[in-house]
């Protein structure tokens, strides 16, 4: 068997996991792992731009929000279609990328990092009190006759968990095809060096960006996903803590890997899913793993795996 | 000499705050010369081809590389015309393969990236390391990939800065058959301190003492010129 073929043997493999759980998982399953789908779509695109391109944000709720918003307030207020609202979120996402990426990006390190923080921070703002739009605090809550996509019922277990794995599966094959690529190639360059990728030839500015902006594209369509599929689209989901949750998944599931985003993100929603059933500090668990974490796998789970038995995985 | 002249510089100028490094520099480079550039130690030898790859932005003159004035270009765009900088100090990606590093450059140029990293590698004796990661190999290897990524761009000038810097009396050997073999395809310009190097590489020489040139010429002349001799050669 071929690298390539054993590559991608393996992720089609988990999506056929996926795919199987759908018909398997019991409906309080299959509602949170159609969540953690979406959330691990959004790591993937976050770890486009930290685990393979360098990029440390802390922005990215700002994307992710401008998805929810882009496709929630014109379903609610404009009373467009799923479909057509799902899409101008995914633009809305790689626009606030561009944005913010092309002032940015002209700063580098703890810069960038506090840089990208502030302009989420402006935008978790903007929606904080705009509440004639966003109802602010409080949030929009999509009606259940909005949320139908091709005539499926989002709202409903079963489709929900597909759109869900749908969205997922795209990203997921879009994002092992890219950082096979020799684009992708240059954006590890990047990350590793930026002067010698310079000196190869290759404009850091313009190579960022685009990373940058596919990561957007990816919170974008998390983020209309989670509003259209979950029927709530609030300020919380747009705060500080969901620029930093995405870090968190990649870290653990492991940076620069195609799955990790998933192993991350899945690890988490449980860790947290369990321990609040005999705790309300589940955070403190959290805290502990990731402790663990630093202490005996510093690259995330995958990345360790990779470092230690699987050199060939992505 | 009939040559034809693939860079010209002239009227060069980077001040560092009150330190002149390169003040005022004309120089040509003749299309198809192994061309050396030596000089004391903070003559402004690095500053001075910093400005031509760009790597450094040019506070007055021009700079023209064959025949368009490449003084404002940015420094990714000079690679595309056919400018290749290898760093003094050993600057690879230290994390990927051997192949992976060689490939980056490849793939800037076009062409097929298998067939040509590994031509690539077999030409500098890396091929049966290109699985390795970089950062793991010798240090005289390090430098061989360096070079072997600046070759693999094709380049029409090859700048190299203190190519033999730490390497063995062998290896060295191995580096002066490698740049006889790119010329005259690629002109090369070579910052280096083993004067046996120069002498033995070297088709013209420029020395830089100050940020200024102090003399151009054949090994030879420069061997025998007074104010080098006092400058630099120490006799």
């Amino acid at each position: 068997m071929t690298v390539a073929t054993r590559i991608w043997a393996v992720h089609l493999a988990v999506l056929a996991l996926l795919l199987a759980g759908g018909f398997l998982l019991p409906a309080y399953h299959q509602t949170n792992v159609a969540k953690v789908m979406v959330l691990a779509t959004y790591a993937m695109g976050y770890n486009i731009a930290f685990g393979y391109t360098g990029l440390l944000s802390l922005g990215h709720a700002l994307f992710f929000g401008a998805g929810l918003y882009g496709a929630g307030m014109l379903v609610q207020h404009a009373g467009v279609g799923a479909g057509p609202a799902a899409l101008a979120g995914i633009v809305a996402g790689g626009l606030a990328a561009a944005v913010v990426g092309l002032l940015a990006l002209r700063t580098q390190g703890v810069a960038f990092m506090i840089v990208t923080l502030m302009f989420a921070q402006a935008g978790y703002l903007t929606i904080l009190y705009n509440t004639a739009w966003t109802r602010g605090d409080e949030g929009i809550v999509i009606a259940r006759e909005a949320r139908v996509l091709m005539g499926f019922d989002l709202s409903a277990d079963l489709p929900r968990y597909f759109v869900g794995l749908g969205l997922f599966a795209a990203g997921l094959v879009l994002k092992l095809w890219l950082v096979r690529s020799p684009t992708g190639r240059v954006m590890v360059a990047l990350r590793e060096n930026e002067e010698r990728s310079r000196m190869l030839g290759y404009d850091p500015y313009a190579r960022k960006l685009a990373a940058l902006v596919i990561s957007g594209l990816y919170a974008g369509a998390a983020g209309a996903a989670y509003g259209l599929l979950f029927g709530y689209v609030g300020a919380s989901l747009a705060s500080t803590q969901y620029s930093i949750l995405p870090l968190l998944w990649v870290l653990l599931g492991g940076a620069g890997t195609v799955l990790g985003p998933l192993v991350g993100a899945l690890l988490m929603f449980y860790l947290i899913d369990y321990s609040s059933a005999f705790t309300t500090a589940s955070l403190l668990v959290v805290g502990a793993a990731l402790v663990l974490l630093v202490l005996f796998a510093p690259k995330g789970i995958l990345g360790t795996l990779r470092d230690r038995w699987l050199k060939w995985l992505p | 000499m009939a040559a034809v002249t693939l860079l010209e510089a002239r009227g060069l100028t980077r001040h560092f705050g009150g330190l002149k490094a390169v003040d005022g520099v004309d120089f040509d480079l003749a299309e198809g010369e192994i061309h050396a550039l030596i000089g004391p130690n903070g003559a402004g030898k690095t500053t001075f081809v910093s400005l031509l790859c760009g790597r450094v932005p040019v506070q007055a003159g021009t700079i023209r590389f064959a025949g368009a004035d490449i003084t404002r270009l940015p420094a990714h765009k000079r690679v595309g015309r056919g400018i290749a900088y290898t760093f003094q100090i050993t600057q690879i990606f230290a994390n990927l393969t051997v192949f992976d590093n060689v490939a980056l450059a490849v793939q800037r140029r076009g062409g097929p990236l298998d067939a040509d990293t590994r031509a690539a590698l077999e030409r500098v004796g890396l091929a049966d390391r290109a699985d390795q990661i970089a950062g793991t190999l010798s240090y005289g290897h390090q430098r061989v990939l360096e070079i072997a990524m600046g070759l693999a761009l094709k380049p029409r000038l090859l700048i190299l800065d203190e190519p033999t810097q730490g390497l063995a009396n062998a290896e060295i050997d191995t580096f002066k058959a490698l740049v006889r073999q790119v010329v005259p395809e690629t002109t090369v310009l070579l910052i280096e301190h083993n004067m046996d190097v120069v002498m033995d590489l070297a088709e013209r020489i420029t020395v830089l003492n100050f940020g200024e040139v102090l003399a151009t010429g054949t090994p030879a002349a420069i061997r025998a010129n007074p104010a080098v001799q006092a400058a630099y050669l120490g006799g």
